[in-house]
Formats: C-alpha cells, sequence, structure tokens
C-alpha cells in the first residue's frame, strides 16, 4: 500500500471529508459507549436532545460555543501563519482579568454603552500582551514558540490565581479566591431572553466573517498565508515576515483575549481558576476540526460544545461518563486529520 | 550484443488518464552504459521507479539475467544486483558515511552491528573504484557531489551490478559532473552496467554507449553514440527541430546599473568582495562562474533580500540605498530568482496570486486586493507567455518547471523592467523550455532591458552574453566581449586564472 499525491481536490471531497470524519468519530464512539451497556442510538439521541431539545439546552450549547469559536479562530488565523499559538488558554485568562480589573473598579463610572466596548478592547489588547513574549523570544532568539507559548499558559494562570487571591480578590466571597465582579451594567445584554446567551455570541460570528474576510481578500491575508506555506519565497516577493507575523499574533492573541473578555462579560462577572475548563487547548481542536477554515469553525465550535452540553444529559439518563463527550471530540479531531490526509492522498495498492 | 543483464519488456504505467509508459522496451548489456533521455515528463523516471520496485507496472515485465523480477518489491530488486542512486538522496545527515552505507542491511534482530567487516568491504570498493571518502564523517558536513559518491558507494556495497542514477548531475556543479563521469566509465570498464537518465544532451554524449529517447511514455528512438549528434537527439527529444536562439549584433545604451566595490559580508565571511561592473541598457552582462562563489549574494543584494555591506549601487547614474523589495520592482528591476521552487512561487498559492504576490501594490486598493485585477494579469502573462498546464485559479505547484520559469519571467517582463536581474534562468529545464526562456531573454534585451545574467552554463552565456564577467571566492574578473569568448578562456576564468590588475573591472 502506499499513497500518491492528489493534483486535484474536487469540492465535493472538501465538503464531505468533514462530515464523514465525524460520522466515522461517532461510530466508533459508539462501541465505547456499546461496551458500556447502552444503546448507541439512543445514546446519540439523548446528546442531540441534551444539547438542541429545548430553548435551554439549545441557548446554552452556544453560550459555550461562544468562547471557543473565538479561541478557534485564534487558533486558525495563527496556524494559517505557521505561528504556532499553543498559548490561546493562558491568553483566555488574560483578557478575562483585564476586564474584571477595570470594569470592577477603575472605569465603572462610565455609562455601558462606552464601558462594554472599551472592555471588550482591553481585553483583546491583555490577549496580545501576553503573546508578544513567546513571538519576540522567537523572531529575537529564534526560540520555538510552541513551547514557549505552552509554558506561558501555566504561568498566566498561576499569575490569575496569585491576582484573585490578592489585590483583586472579592471580600464578598466568603473566602473563595475569586475576583471582584465587573459592574452590573458592564454585562452584555442577552441575545435572548431568560437565557445566558449573550451578544457575545452575535460578536463571534460576526468576527469568523471578518476574519474570513482578511484572509481571502486583503493583503495581510495573502502575505500571511504566503509567509506560512513558504518562508522564503514570501520574503523574496517582498513580504516583510517579522511584522507580518507581529500582525498574525496581535490577531490571535487578540481573539483568544476577546474570547476571556466576552466570557467574563456574558456570564460568569467575575474570575476564578476554573473560568475554562480548557477553551484555549480546544479552540486548537476546533481550529484543525474546521481546517483552518474561519467559517468552519463556527460549525466545528458548536459542533464541540454540543457534544459537551448534550453528554450531561445522556449522562444523567444513561449512566454513561460525560467522559465520551471528550472522547467523541478527540476521536473527530483524529477521524478528521485522516479525512484531511485522504483528500491530499490517494491510498494506491 | 552479449546476454542482456538487464531487458525490460513491453512495461506500461498509467496515471489516471495520463499514460507515463507505453509498452516500453529496453536492453542492457554488461559492461555498457546506457542514457534514458527525455524531457521532463517524457517517462523516464517512472521507467526506473518501475524497474526498482517503487511502482507497480500495469503491463509488462523486468528480467535480470534472464530470470524475472517480482513486481514492486524493491528489495527483490536489490537482491537481483540493481542499485539506485536517486536524484534527490535517500542518506541520512546526521549518520556518518558507513552508517549510511550499513543502513539496511543488516537484520534488525542481529545483537551487534558487523562494523569492522563493513568497514573493510566499504574501502575496498571505494578503492577499486576511485571514490574516495572518509567513512566516519558526518554525511550533513559532506558537499553534494560527495554525497552523491555515498549513494553511489551504499548501492555498490549492496553488491549492485546495475546502476541506476536519476538525473545524477542535476546537483552537481560542472567539475563535479566530469569527475562523476570519469568514474561511471571507469564502473563501465569493471563490468558494471549503467542507466543513467538526463535531459542534458552534452553528458548523454560525452558518457553513454547507447542512447535511448523517451518522448510521451514512448521509446521514440536509440542511437549508438558515436551515430549520432546533439541536433538529432535534441530534435528527437522534443519532437520537431529545437534550436536555441543566440543574440545578434546591436549597439548598448546608456549605463543601467553600476556597481562600484561593492562588499557583503554574512557572519563573518565576506561573499562578495569590492565587486563591480557596469551594466547598459539593451545589453546582457554574464557573470559566470561555479555555484557557491558569491552569486547567492550578488543575485539577492539586487532582488532587495539582502544588505551590503559596502560599496555603491547605481540606477540610471541615481545611487541607491540598501532597497527592499518593493523599492526595487518600483524601480523597474525584475528579478528571476536561481532557486525557483524555493524562491520564486509559493507551490499552494493558486497562478494569480504568484503572479501578483511581488507587485501588491499595483493590484490592491485600501489593502484590499483587488482579485479580479490580478486573474486578468495571470490570464495575460499565460497567453503572452505560453505558460501550459494551469489556468489562473489553479494551484501553481501543478506547473512543471518550464511553466513555473515562463510565469516568473512572464510577470516581469510584462510591466517592461528597466533592468532583468536572471539568477540560473534555465537550469533544470528541458530543451524547449530552455529555448523559449532564451528567446524572452534576447526580446527583453532588444527592447532595451539591460539584463544582467547569473549562471554556470557555459552554453547560455556564450549564446546569450554580450560581455562576460567570471566570480570566483566572491571577486568579479574584468569583462571580456563575448566575441572573444571561447569554453576554454571561459573555463580558465572560472577557475579564478585572470589578471589581478584589471580585478576592479572598470573596463567597459
Amino acid at each position: 500500500m502506499r499513497f500518491e499525491r492528489r493534483e486535484h481536490r474536487p469540492l465535493y471531497m472538501m465538503v464531505l471529508a468533514p462530515l464523514l470524519a465525524i460520522v466515522a468519530a461517532l461510530a466508533l464512539a459508539g462501541i465505547l459507549i456499546a461496551i458500556a451497556g447502552a444503546p448507541v442510538l439512543e445514546a446519540y439521541w439523548r446528546i442531540l436532545m441534551g444539547a438542541f431539545g429545548s430553548r435551554l439546552s439549545a441557548t446554552e450549547t452556544l453560550t459555550r460555543a461562544t468562547p471557543l469559536i473565538l479561541t478557534g479562530l485564534a487558533a486558525a488565523v495563527a496556524f494559517r501563519a505557521r505561528l504556532w499559538n499553543i498559548g490561546a488558554e493562558g491568553q483566555f485568562y488574560f483578557g478575562a482579568i483585564a476586564v474584571a480589573a477595570f470594569g470592577s473598579k477603575l472605569l465603572a463610572s462610565l455609562p455601558a454603552p462606552i464601558l462594554i466596548p472599551l472592555l471588550l478592547v482591553i481585553g483583546a489588547i491583555a490577549g496580545m500582551v501576553l503573546i508578544l513574549i513567546p513571538l519576540w523570544l522567537r523572531l529575537r532568539f529564534s526560540v520555538d514558540e510552541v513551547v514557549t507559548s505552552l509554558i506561558l499558559n501555566f504561568i498566566a494562570v498561576l499569575f490569575v490565581s496569585m491576582l484573585i487571591d490578592g489585590v483583586l480578590k472579592d471580600p464578598t466571597a466568603f473566602g473563595w479566591p475569586q475576583s471582584q465582579a465587573v459592574v452590573d451594567h458592564a454585562m452584555l445584554p442577552k441575545l435572548i431572553a431568560r437565557s445566558r446567551l449573550h451578544i457575545g455570541f452575535a460578536i463571534a460570528i460576526a468576527l469568523a466573517a471578518l476574519v474570513y474576510f482578511i484572509q481571502s481578500r486583503t493583503v495581510f491575508g495573502m502575505q500571511s498565508r504566503a509567509a506560512g506555506l513558504n518562508p522564503s519565497g514570501a520574503v523574496f516577493a517582498g513580504v516583510r515576515l517579522g511584522s507580518t507575523l507581529v500582525k498574525v499574533a496581535c490577531l490571535s492573541g487578540g481573539l483568544a483575549g476577546l474570547a476571556g473578555a466576552i466570557e467574563v462579560l456574558g456570564v460568569k462577572g467575575y474570575v476564578t481558576t476554573d473560568l475554562s475548563p480548557g477553551f484555549g487547548y480546544a479552540g486548537i481542536v476546533v481550529a484543525m476540526l474546521a481546517n483552518l477554515n474561519p467559517l468552519g469553525v463556527v460549525l466545528a465550535a458548536i459542533f464541540t460544545a454540543m457534544m459537551f452540553v448534550g453528554a450531561d444529559g445522556m449522562s444523567r439518563s444513561l449512566g454513561i461518563p460525560t467522559y465520551i463527550a471528550d472522547v467523541t471530540v478527540a476521536l473527530s479531531l483524529l477521524t478528521m486529520l485522516i479525512a484531511l490526509f485522504l483528500t491530499q492522498y490517494r491510498i494506491r495498492r | 550484443m552479449n546476454t542482456p543483464v538487464l531487458t525490460i519488456e513491453g512495461v506500461s504505467k498509467r496515471f489516471g488518464n495520463t499514460v507515463a509508459n507505453d509498452n516500453i522496451s529496453l536492453k542492457l548489456a554488461k559492461g555498457e552504459i546506457v542514457a534514458l533521455l527525455g524531457e521532463n515528463g517524457a517517462g523516464k523516471t517512472t521507467l526506473m521507479s518501475i524497474l526498482f520496485g517503487h511502482y507497480v507496472p500495469d503491463a509488462g515485465r523486468i528480467l535480470v539475467d534472464g530470470a524475472e523480477l517480482p513486481r514492486g518489491k524493491p528489495r527483490a530488486a536489490i537482491r537481483a544486483g540493481v542499485g539506485m542512486v536517486h536524484q534527490h538522496f535517500s542518506l541520512a545527515p546526521n549518520l556518518t558515511v558507513l552508517e549510511n552505507v550499513m543502513t539496511g542491511t543488516e537484520t534488525l534482530w542481529s545483537p551487534r552491528s558487523q562494523t569492522g567487516a563493513a568497514r573493510r568491504k566499504l574501502m575496498a570498493i571505494a578503492e577499486r573504484f576511485g571514490l574516495k571518502v572518509d567513512p566516519d564523517a558526518r554525511l550533513g558536513d559532506l558537499s553534494v557531489g560527495e554525497q552523491q559518491r555515498v549513494e553511489i558507494l551504499k548501492a555498490l556495497y549492496n553488491d549492485a551490478r546495475i546502476l541506476i542514477l536519476d538525473e545524477p548531475t542535476a546537483v552537481l556543479t560542472q567539475i563535479e559532473a566530469e569527475r562523476l563521469f570519469a568514474t561511471l566509465k571507469e564502473m563501465a570498464a569493471q563490468g558494471l552496467s549503467l542507466i543513467f537518465i538526463s535531459h542534458k544532451l552534452d553528458e548523454v554524449m560525452a558518457t553513454a554507449d547507447r542512447i535511448v529517447v523517451l518522448r510521451g511514455g514512448k521509446v521514440e528512438a536509440e542511437r549508438r553514440a558515436t551515430e549520432t549528434n546533439k541536433a538529432e537527439l535534441a530534435e528527437l527529444m522534443v519532437g520537431h527541430r529545437v534550436t536555441r536562439p543566440t543574440r545578434e549584433a546591436s549597439t548598448p545604451g546608456e549605463i543601467a546599473l553600476e556597481a562600484r566595490d561593492i562588499t557583503v559580508k554574512i557572519g563573518d565571511v565576506e561573499r562578495l568582495k569590492k565587486i563591480s561592473f557596469r551594466l547598459r541598457a539593451g545589453e546582457i552582462l554574464g557573470i559566470i562562474g561555479v555555484s557557491g562563489n558569491g552569486q547567492a549574494a550578488l543575485g539577492q543584494i539586487l532582488s532587495g533580500t539582502l544588505a551590503r555591506t559596502a560599496g555603491e549601487l547605481l540606477l540610471f547614474g541615481e545611487p541607491i540605498d540598501n532597497p527592499d523589495v518593493a523599492e526595487i520592482i518600483g524601480a523597474g528591476i525584475g528579478r528571476i530568482p536561481e532557486d525557483r521552487n524555493r524562491d520564486g512561487a509559493i507551490g499552494e498559492m493558486a497562478i494569480w496570486e504568484n503572479a501578483v504576490l511581488e507587485r501588491l501594490p499595483s493590484f490592491s486598493k485600501h489593502g484590499l486586493v483587488d482579485r479580479r485585477a490580478g486573474m486578468a494579469f495571470a490570464q495575460e502573462i499565460i497567453d503572452t507567455f505560453d505558460v501550459r498546464g494551469g489556468n489562473p485559479a489553479s494551484r501553481t505547484r501543478l506547473l512543471s518547471g518550464g511553466n513555473m520559469q515562463k510565469l516568473i519571467l512572464g510577470r516581469n517582463l510584462h510591466e517592461r523592467p528597466r533592468v532583468l536581474v536572471a539568477a540560473q534562468p534555465a537550469r533544470g529545464l528541458d530543451e524547449g523550455a530552455v529555448a523559449a526562456v532564451h528567446g524572452r531573454i534576447l526580446e527583453a534585451r532588444r527592447q532595451g532591458t539591460a539584463v544582467l545574467l547569473i549562471s554556470e552554463d557555459l552554453d547560455e552565456v556564450i549564446a546569450l552574453a554580450d560581455r562576460i564577467q567570471a566570480i570566483v571566492g566572491g571577486k568579479l574578473s574584468a569583462p571580456i566581449d563575448a566575441d572573444e569568448a571561447n569554453a576554454r578562456a571561459l573555463g580558465l576564468m572560472m577557475a579564478g586564472e585572470w589578471k589581478s590588475g584589471s580585478e576592479a573591472g572598470h573596463a567597459v
């Protein structure tokens, strides 16, 4: 058996591949469900119902998808330019804590129409600041940003932990390490009344469209793609690698920081160290599932959120651990990578 | 002919709709060198991959010493005495020469590596064929020519009696190539049989006993080297008469580009040492030299990707600072990079994107790329410069080398540049594409473009250049007129034999 590179990739294949990958992942996870002694189809039905079966569950799923869309975009824009930003988790927390700091006291007196956009910008800037550290190390000393951005996550979370147990600690939280809450009028308006779904979801979708537009239509998008695909060819064509990477990094870090800011302003109102159940890392999975396509990121994020939210309900009624959601998402990543490989190569005897 | 050691009988292979090999038959005698001549895409490499078991043929069979080889089994081919020297070496740069040679020859289960015996065998082979190597040198530290020697030794170490070389000179300098041919002849004299794949007429004529010409996957003709000539082979290979164009007399205009004592230092190494030249409008100045003597640095400073350490650069009398790429292009300097796959194009991007990438300011407004104008520009290049094998939206990687080069030429020449810096413009191209590229460069000259031609191909420089300077060790010789140039004189210049008094080279 050997692989031959495909010269042409028909459109139907590019559309079909992700769908088949998800079907294959569900089938594989089904084996585990069967081993656990539950009816497979019913389990998946309950996941679907748990995620979209009611107004409440559907809004809950989309609320959960919101930070995933943003961290997914953060990974997708960076990876396109071959900037391996694994630090979205830390950037998420930086965005979150910055918003909590400025939104609880310093700027709290501003009216909402000024305060909310300002806080979102501050959150994005906080994410950018954090990513500039590994970027500077790479540009100046050629240090691999995979390692530096990854370990910076732990530093960032510990730093946040220090703040919320110190200067930013909420005195009314009965001693829990939790930041002061942002003022009420800083919270994002709801998208749908009597639910948790906030306009952050709409912002995330709009940003996905914007990122798509930037990548496909702008000079910067074309140059960053060139820099990712063939750095020395890009340099020959006059692309400044350094400044292109700085812009890409700012976009990526900004999106991840914004994810944290929106999560605080949209849902929690304050920061704890379990604000993110790994949104930064899950964003990498989402980006890969979407084949780094910004519009695909929206779908991949909703799929991932669906698995996690739906698995809760399924678990309660069938007694299967919610870990099946993690397993399914992980399996779908693997099957997606295989499917993408097969769109590029065909198998020969 | 005595009994053939190798027989290829009626081999066919198709990939999708393309027929790569169509009923090819071929015989190879002991001690014989057969050249497989053909343009890129004629099916040479496919045929050799089938012979070596990398591909399974759709039809036909291969016999070594009268015994049929099982299909698609490289190991069986090695055991039968077939050795392959790949165009892109299959060696590990982090291992030593000896380790590389031994890789794959021992079973994984043997408790200890038989290094001593292997070293003796390797040295004996090296001695016998005059292939000097240091068995303990790390492969990555060797020059390309030496690495190829290791690849040959590896095949011989596996007791190869039939050696297949896939475009062995593609990566070698002229001198290394000549050394290789001497080695090949020596090996044939000692009873080995060789097939070497090439599209270069000179080396085929100089080395092979017999020449098999492939075209479009079929055997087009077979000739004894003594009974043919380059013109006939070129015609057989391309399918029609090809003549490389040569320059006609002309009167050059004003000085377009002048370099004064330019020095480039990278790290502690001086890549260029006080080089000077004058290039006039409507003239081609050939910079000849063996690769690695500073051509890359020269090409880069004129392409805007490298800053010079000292010296002056004047464009039509105006001094220019260290310009970046945009300024170079804005000043009307066209650039053809020496490595078109690495620098000249981004394979995964569309043809139209590669057409406009280096001149985005002209194809964008308010930071938005004007896709429609880019597509139109690409279509115009495709039409005017006869780029085949793609449309503006298809991926550039799918173009053949010659067509990719036409695209690169097209995006530069379309704007009628005042100066064209062409580094190794015909490297690796087949005969038809070489003629096309040379024709375009000469046409640019006719239209008044000043062309700096950086090349290591003597024929190319003699055919195109009005004046020639040699580059050796980062220094530039004084120019000589093309009329005084011949292979011998240029050979001496490339070896660094010139009067040092006129080194500054201001004479025009």
